[in-house]
């Protein structure tokens, strides 16, 4: 009886798949293939406590001349909880000025959101900052 | 034809060598996948896909987005004013739907 219902309980876990660490260090290997990541030069802003996960304001700023010859080829951001763990990519160049970007994101669930600098020298920088998610976005068909 | 559902704030003068800041909003459902309508069927995914920013031709901007990205994806980004010149902004979701606006920047 506890077997099948440990079999149950696997047969729902598909429709409410998250995405695992495992899935975000693919996704992050995917991005910077195997490169190391450098702590430093990139601010996440997110806020510390978002009320609906359905849209989370998100900024992230890169320390940057953003001059031809230095500057940031594309900001990532990701999630280890979401479906999905790549939430969103921004590919900028030296037009851009400033590296800075804001969106809003959806998060399933409180987390610790990370973005991924990937600069013109084939440098990756990061930065990340535990959300506490009160409303989850949802992900279950609810 | 219908008013593209699309906000973009950005000034429309600048100095020569000055960073602009620009916002824009599309409205769109960004219908992620993973919902059930009321009698338990999938609801297909249909998310914006793309937006491409290109000035005076010239790309400025590619943002590549995911179910992540919240309904009516915002983006806030910049830009050097370099020469007076359109600003295109064009997006693309996965019913292959293409929305572009564009709005013309003088530099002084």
């Amino acid at each position: 009886m506890i077997g099948a219902g440990a079999l149950t309980g696997l047969a729902i876990l598909p429709v409410r798949a998250l995405a695992t660490p495992a899935l975000f260090d693919e996704a992050l290997q995917e991005l910077t293939k195997g490169a190391p990541i450098n702590q430093g030069r990139v601010t996440l802003t997110v806020p510390a406590i978002a009320e609906n996960g359905q849209s989370v304001f998100t900024t992230v700023a890169v320390a940057s001349p953003m001059t031809e010859s230095d500057h940031v080829r594309a900001i990532h951001i990701l999630s280890p909880r979401n479906p999905i763990a790549l939430i969103t990519s921004f590919h900028l160049g030296p037009r851009a000025g400033r590296a800075r970007v804001s969106t809003n994101i959806r998060l399933a669930g409180s987390q610790t959101v990370t973005a991924l600098a990937e600069m013109s020298d084939g440098t990756f920088w990061q930065d990340s900052k535990d959300v506490v998610v009160t409303v989850a976005a949802c992900i279950d068909g609810s | 034809m219908a008013r593209a559902p699309v906000r973009i704030s950005m000034p429309s003068e600048a100095k020569k060598g000055e960073i602009i800041d620009i916002k824009a909003i599309l409205r769109h459902p960004m219908e992620t996948g993973y919902r059930v309508d009321r009698v338990g069927k999938k609801i297909p995914r249909n998310i914006v896909t793309e937006l491409v920013v290109t000035y005076d031709g010239v790309e400025v901007l590619r943002w590549h987005l995911q179910p992540g990205v919240a309904a009516n994806p915002f983006i806030g980004f910049s830009t050097v004013a370099t020469n007076t010149g359109e600003l295109v902004f064009t997006w693309t979701d996965d019913a292959g739907t293409v929305i572009s606006e564009s709005r013309t920047l003088t530099v002084t």
